[in-house]
């Protein structure tokens, strides 16, 4: 691998290894964060809804 | 004590489930691909400007907008467009973000398909090849690469039956809203899937030299090949069948550029330029410096392409998703922290594994020529690593079981949008809009499944619905945010609830640069792709795509194109009414709850 190779390499792996860190530093660092940041969570208002008819129902 | 060390588990939690929604088979298999394809080094640059400049401003547009459309109890793009722009002609507009999901589930379902099909092989113990001939024979037979039909054969060998088995439980998990379970089971599962690649990637960077007979195939050739900004090319003289050198009438010499040989150590370098000065007749070297690979429109379209995919970008997923947030969720934050994790799971380690890897075991011109889909080479290549190490069955099984459980969360979340839509537009319930989806997604997947030669249904559908559909919805929903809400009141919706805040670049970026970079990278694309046109050449050739539809018609191209316009006409027929959005706009400016 040449020199560029390296540098290119570096700061990409770099780049993306520092900001995957700094996003889990500020989650865990900011008050009631976890109650307000969100993925693509499967469970959606309109499952919770089919839930509780099945619920009722079974 | 307990309470502090109860927090940080839920912040853990929370971290695992943000990022493990983000990991799918595009990080593992699609992206090395597309590396391998289009050359390493100059296709990162231009990733890295495409997730700048597209990926980021993209995914917050769409966080915000999605967030904000939900305050009018709308859950997918024709709605939520309308609702938030008052502009009713823009709810024909958002049933793309109900084709791009629903078409790419089609042929998503069975790229999960071939994970589990790999994983359980793994467990049958017929996965240890000792040639790479065999790695790729394996996965020919298996999605019926030959001729169509091939995969439809109902044993374990073929893909088959363990499409039905993914569709069905796809089908199983989102019908009875089982979905909590499963969000559990990835806080832990995709975690375990990263643990697991960073060991295969230590053992791809251990691998040194595989085999002694072809030195030059190594781990070291391969990060090169990856990773570095130059290119050195090794051409050699066209020669006519009775062996004498070609050259053209006005006496030049022809070269034959069709079969350029990539030469990446730096004494194999230094060995061209030797045998093109000793023998300049017969061989000549090209160089290609960043700034010259850089002017190839392709590798940016490319680039462009994987940014989108890769981060769901333009998909009509994450609007739907946002659209179920509360007021002041954070976006911002969400956004980033995903879109992170995934890029992380990308470059640092799906890039490092299965290129290197693939040089090793390969070598560089193997790799190039392989000839197989752009998921072709995780499925080739990374079979040979596994036969490598010790243990390798077991971890081979464990990689694709846990890409197959990443690629579950990823495809019930394409599902989503179309079910959202249905709920939407018929106003029915949930049972029910899933129940059409099952029906329209499984005729789909079916013919993606049939028509295996080539893998050209999935290409096909994979080419019009990636280059044309998801750029055209990334490009309205950059000018919705940007020119029709405005940047300074999109910006302030969007830093509503959020720990951090979006720099004010990013406002300039989005009003200008990224609608003028989507428009350069669509013109591009039509440019190659649609008039055939290629870059560097004055000639153009009718581009393959086109010519399936027009020129010679091929019913496996005609049959992708009229599965597109059939859901694009369908969504077009039942958007939302005029009259029921404006309903719920009014209930929510009298709540002073509006954009």
């Amino acid at each position: 691998m040449s020199l560029g190779g390296w540098i290119v390499m570096i700061s990409s792996v770099g780049g993306v290894t520092w900001l995957l860190i700094w996003c889990i530093w500020k989650v865990l660092t900011t008050k009631g964060e976890t109650e307000h940041i969100h993925g693509f969570e499967v469970d959606t208002p309109d499952t919770k809804v089919e839930g509780d008819i099945r619920r009722r129902r079974d | 004590m307990a309470a502090k060390k109860e927090a940080w588990s839920s912040r853990l939690g929370v971290i695992l489930a943000v990022s493990g929604s983000a990991v799918g088979l595009g990080n593992f298999l699609r992206f090395p691909g597309q590396v391998a394809e289009f050359g390493g080094g100059a296709f990162m640059i231009a990733y890295f400007a495409a997730f700048i400049l597209i990926g980021l401003p993209v995914c917050w547009v769409e966080w915000t907008m999605g967030r904000a459309g939900g305050r009018y109890g709308y859950n997918s793009a024709p709605g939520i467009f309308s609702a938030i722009t008052r502009i009713m002609g823009t709810r024909f507009l958002g049933v793309i973000a109900f084709v791009i999901p629903v078409c790419i589930y089609m042929y998503y379902v069975v790229i999960e398909a071939w994970c589990l099909a790999y994983a359980v092989n793994y467990i049958r113990g017929v996965m240890d090849f000792e040639q790479s001939e065999e790695a790729i024979k394996f996965f020919g037979s298996l999605v019926g690469i030959e001729k169509d039909g091939a995969a439809l054969q109902v044993n374990i060998e073929h893909v088959g039956i363990y499409f039905l088995i993914v569709f069905l439980l796809n089908f199983f998990l989102i019908y009875r809203g089982i979905a909590k379970g499963i969000e559990l089971f990835c806080k832990y599962a995709m975690p375990t899937l990263v643990i697991l690649a960073l060991v295969i990637l230590f053992r791809v960077l251990t691998l040194g030299t595989p085999d002694p007979e072809f030195p030059d195939r190594n781990v070291d050739t391969g990060l090169g090949f990856m990773w570095n900004p130059s290119k050195t090319y090794l051409v050699e003289r066209s020669v006519s069948d009775e062996g004498l050198a070609l050259t053209t009438a006005e006496g030049l010499p022809v070269w034959n550029g069709s079969d350029k040989k990539e030469v990446v150590a730096e004494k194999n370098v230094k060995m061209a330029r030797d045998m093109a000065a000793t023998n300049p007749e017969k061989y000549k070297v090209i160089e290609k410096s960043l700034y010259q690979q850089l002017q190839n429109p392709d590798l940016w379209l490319a680039a462009a392409g994987q940014i989108f995919f890769t981060l769901s970008v333009g998909f009509g997923v994450i609007i739907t998703y946002a659209s179920y947030l509360r007021r002041r969720d954070d976006v911002v934050l969400s956004s980033l922290a995903a879109t992170s994790a995934n890029e992380f799971c990308e470059v640092g380690i799906g890039g490092l594994i299965s290129i290197p890897a693939g040089v090793a075991f390969f070598g560089v011109a193997g790799l190039a020529s392989m000839g197989l889909s752009t998921f072709g080479v995780g499925f080739t290549v990374l079979p040979m690593v596994f036969a490598e190490m010790p243990l390798g069955q077991f971890f081979g099984f464990a990689f694709f079981f846990l890409l197959f459980l990443a690629a579950v969360t990823s495809s019930l979340s394409m599902l989503q949008p179309g079910i959202a839509y249905l709920e939407d537009s018929l106003r029915i319930n949930r049972r029910q809009s899933v129940s059409i989806l099952g029906f329209v997604t499984g005729i789909g997947g079916v013919l993606v499944i049939y028509f295996s030669a080539g893998l050209k249904l999935l290409d096909t559908l994979d080419f019009w619905v990636t280059n044309l559909l998801m750029v055209l919805l990334a490009f309205i929903q950059v000018v919705l945010f940007g020119w029709v809400i405005g940047t300074k009141k999109g910006l302030a919706e969007a830093h509503m609830g959020s720990a951090i805040r979006i720099p004010k670049i990013f406002g300039f970026i989005i009003k200008f640069v990224t609608p003028v970079f989507l428009i350069l990278i669509f013109a591009g694309w039509a440019y190659k792709s649609v008039f055939g046109y290629t870059f560097g050449s004055a000639d153009p050739e009718i581009s393959p795509k086109v010519r399936d539809l027009f020129y010679d018609p091929s019913p496996v191209s005609w049959v992708a194109v009229l599965l597109i316009a059939f859901l694009m006409l369908f969504a077009l027929l039942n958007v939302p009414s005029k009259q029921e959005v404006r309903t719920n706009i009014n209930k929510v400016d009298k709540k002073g709850d509006g954009i």
